[in-house]
């Protein structure tokens, strides 16, 4: 397919960027801030999220979804972070959603599939152990216990992990600390006996939690997808997610960018627009293009996983790869060019930097995904 | 993918076609300036092949696939000429013919010539049978263009020319030149320019050779002494060559940016040459783990300028382009090209430094060399962000 947008996506990315600018500009992520929400987030920006068909956007319509798939998920994930929108649609509608649907048994689709189109539920992954994302690195233990398993391990980095109504848990069935094998995915339920979750605060003002298992039982019913083998869709999920956070990246640098010309057009120094300047000219011209290059490597990653083209693991990682890299200048040339006002806490653009930096980090950074790039072309 | 059932018969004739008419050495890389077809009435093939392959290719009209067949093109659509590119990298075909004419004038000349230039010029230019030489810069005018000072002035139904041009590439060779010329000496600097074509052979035309720091000299200087070139020569409206001048070098930058593009398919990409040199190592990965940072770093740029050329042409064809992107394929693709290029003399360690020997060495090294001009020609890098500062950023004035 044509790497460009069909009329329908162009409508859903309107509709995206005049909801998220409505219901949740930056302004509503400064009030959730400083008003220490306890949630971290707007339950009723969710529901209303459900209502305009966000929340199932990626789910098939046979489980009450939108069933559009990864070009529009990437496009409501893009109006996030153009308005540095809080909501768990990452979580819940992309991660969680995708390793139901390829990996959930009929009943566990249709327990939850509806409801988190529904905007009824979180559902949050506690898969990574490693501060540098690394997917196979699980030391969660699930031990065969009754008709189940016993789980023990720690999470230290689950988004959304203390407003989650369900955790997906990755755990080791077998095999050793780092290897792909052995890995089994398990739907677990917060209030279990066992299960103890703490908020941490994060510098973007995220939700993430510290989900520690103690011995929590679980039982068969629970397996999501075949036991030792969940590395695999656990992958597929992780490059939905990676996808959709390029295009999260693509709208922060795309905002942060804007704001930044904007300056440089209005601000005046030496008697004239600080955006006459070559020396900020040229840099900004030079993000110009970098910013091209990120919206294609974005709408390409996002359509190979619609097309389920055999290489969208790797345009994944080369829009992960990209776009973080592109965020991170974006962000950092706006605080510069905004001088000391950029680095206060009344304007917008740091919160824009901090988002690009933890996006950035989040399901592997530049360093990861060009290894990964690499090892999958075989050098 | 989702191809119509005419294209993919299109694609299936045109493989056939291609395997039995495209002479294999003319499917082995281009890897010195004499693998190169450029056409003109002097031109000397490098081989029988070099020669049978421009004469079928021009034959169909492939040479220009998406001119139209009055004036010696295939008349391919966009999506033909997009297979037939596809299934020339396919089967590594070297371009038939490259020229000036085919990137640059022909297309300017598409736009604006009369219907006599077009038929005159543009079937000459497909088959090959005319050089074509570009007479932009002057000793006083390379970037700042338009306060070029070579003269035209009307005398009956000649201009007379009078004048220097400098870096005119292959002016040495070419048969004819494009020429910006000023003729209305008081006008505004931008509005006292023309746009004409003459014979290279026109008496008081003379050429001398500059010697580049890759040894070779593909470009001189020009001078005009009283040179009498027809009025009919003169493409679109006296005194309105600026506004063709920037046409033309929208087409030649594309170009020059798309140098690097062929990066994700079809061409023995980087990361293929550092294996060859570098080996593997146990855990499969080069084995010189900075380098193989930058060639990691290099490919993903790119893959990605790859995916922006084709998001461009797809942006484009749907009508929904931005518009003067030209500039930020000039200056990123050619940028990217010279880190290649610094990346390829890496690889290659002090094997690359070779310069003169058998078996084409310094072959590299040359292109090497070369590549440093990529973001000089046809406008510096500074300058496309210049443009692209004003244009697309509505930036103010210096
Ligand atoms: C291999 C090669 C082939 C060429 N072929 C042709 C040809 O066939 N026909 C032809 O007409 N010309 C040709 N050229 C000439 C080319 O177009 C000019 O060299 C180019 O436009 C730059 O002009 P200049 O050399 O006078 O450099 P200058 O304009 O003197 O530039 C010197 C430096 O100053 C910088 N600079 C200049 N102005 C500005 C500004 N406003 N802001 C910031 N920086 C600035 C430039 O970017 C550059 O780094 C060729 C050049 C090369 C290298």
């Amino acid at each position: 397919m044509a790497l460009v947008l069909t009329d329908d996506e162009r409508m859903i990315r309107d509709s995206a960027e005049g909801f998220f600018a409505e219901h949740a500009p930056v302004a509503e992520l400064r009030r959730l801030r400083d008003s220490r929400d306890p949630h971290g987030f707007d339950r009723a920006l969710w529901a209303r999220m459900a209502e305009m068909g966000f929340a199932g956007v990626a789910i098939p319509e046979a489980h009450g979804g939108a069933g559009l798939g990864m070009v529009a998920a990437g496009l409501i994930q893009e109006a996030i972070g153009r308005n540095l929108s809080l909501t768990p649609f990452l979580s819940t509608s992309i991660l969680s959603a995708t390793l139901l649907a390829k990996g959930g048994t009929a009943e566990q689709k249709a327990a939850l599939l509806p409801r988190i189109a529904a905007a009824e539920i979180v559902v949050a992954l506690a898969a990574d152990e490693a501060p540098r994302h690394a997917p196979a690195h699980i030391g969660t233990r699930a031990h065969a216990s009754g008709n189940g398993f016993r789980l023990t391990g720690t999470k230290p980095f689950v988004l959304d992990g203390h407003v989650a109504d369900r955790l997906i848990v990755a755990a080791r069935t077998s095999g050793a600390d780092s290897e792909p094998a052995g890995i089994t995915l398990f739907l677990v339920d917060p209030k279990a006996e066992g299960v103890r979750v703490e908020r941490r605060s994060l510098v973007d003002s995220r939700n993430a939690a510290r989900v520690t298992l103690e011995g929590v039982q679980v039982d068969g019913a629970d397996v999501l997808g075949a036991v030792g083998e969940g590395f695999a869709l656990l992958e597929a999920a992780l490059d939905a997610g990676r996808a959709c956070l390029a295009a999260e990246m693509l709208g922060v640098a795309d905002r942060s960018f804007a704001l930044t010309t904007e300056y440089l057009r209005t601000r005046e120094q030496f008697g004239r627009p600080i955006g006459s300047f070559q020396a900020l000219q040229h840099r900004a011209a030079h993000l110009f293009c970098e910013l091209e290059l990120a919206k294609s490597v974005t709408l390409k990653a996002l359509r190979a996983l619609d097309e389920g083209d055999s290489r969208s693991a790797i345009f994944a990682s080369l829009a992960k790869a990209k776009v973080g890299e592109v965020a991170r200048l974006a962000t950092n040339e706006a605080v510069q060019m905004h001088g000391g006002i950029g680095m206060t806490d009344d304007a917008d653009i740091g919160f824009y930097m901090k988002r690009a930096r933890a996006a950035a980090e989040t399901f592997g950074d530049s360093a990861f995904h060009g290894d990964r790039i690499a090892c999958l072309m075989r050098y | 993918m989702d191809e119509t059932a005419a294209l993919a018969e299109f694609r299936a004739e045109t493989r056939a076609w291609l395997e039995a008419n495209c002479p294999e050495e003319m499917r082995q890389p281009v890897r010195s300036d004499s693998d190169i077809c450029w056409g003109g009435r002097r031109f000397v093939f490098s081989s029988p092949a070099q020669k049978l392959w421009l004469e079928r290719m021009a034959t169909r009209g492939w040479t220009v696939p998406e001119w139209p067949r009055a004036y010696g093109g295939g008349g391919l659509s966009k999506e033909e000429a997009r297979v037939l590119a596809q299934e020339m990298r396919r089967i590594r075909a070297r371009p038939p013919l490259s020229s000036f004419g085919i990137w640059m004038l022909g297309p300017a000349l598409l736009r604006y010539g009369s219907e006599a230039q077009k038929a005159e010029h543009l079937p000459k230019i497909a088959r090959g049978e005319i050089r074509w030489c570009q007479g932009y810069s002057e000793p006083g005018a390379g970037s700042d263009l338009a306060s070029l000072r070579t003269s035209a002035v009307l005398e009956g139904d000649h201009f007379i020319v009078n004048g220097q041009k400098v870096w005119t590439s292959y002016a040495d060779r070419a048969d004819w030149i494009f020429c910006l010329v000023r003729t209305e000496p008081d006008a505004p600097k931008h509005l006292g320019i023309s746009f004409l074509l003459f014979d290279m052979e026109s008496p008081g035309v003379s050429t001398a050779p500059i010697r580049l720091i890759s040894g070779s000299s593909p470009f001189c200087q020009t001078f005009f002494d009283n040179v009498r070139v027809p009025r009919a020569n003169l493409v679109g409206e006296r005194g309105r060559g600026w506004e063709i001048a920037k046409y033309l070098l929208t087409h030649e930058r594309e170009m020059i940016g798309g140098m690097d593009s062929g990066a994700a398919e079809g061409r023995d990409g980087l990361a293929q040459v550092a294996k060859r040199a570098l080996g593997l190592g146990e855990d499969g990965r080069l084995p010189d783990s900075m380098l193989r940072t930058d060639v990691i770093r290099q490919e993903i740029d790119s893959w990605a300028f790859a995916l922006t050329m084709e998001r461009v042409k797809d942006e484009a064809k749907a009508g929904q382009g931005v518009g003067a992107l030209s500039s930020m394929l000039k200056y990123y693709g050619t940028e990217l090209n010279k880190r290649r290029m610094e990346l390829m003399m890496s690889l290659q360690g002090t094997e690359g430094l070779l310069w003169e020997g058998e078996d084409r060495e310094g072959d590299l090294a040359r292109a090497w060399l070369r590549s440093r001009a990529n973001s000089i020609e046809g406008g510096t890098s500074e300058v496309q962000l210049n443009i692209i500062a004003k244009t697309m950023l509505r930036l103010p004035a210096a």
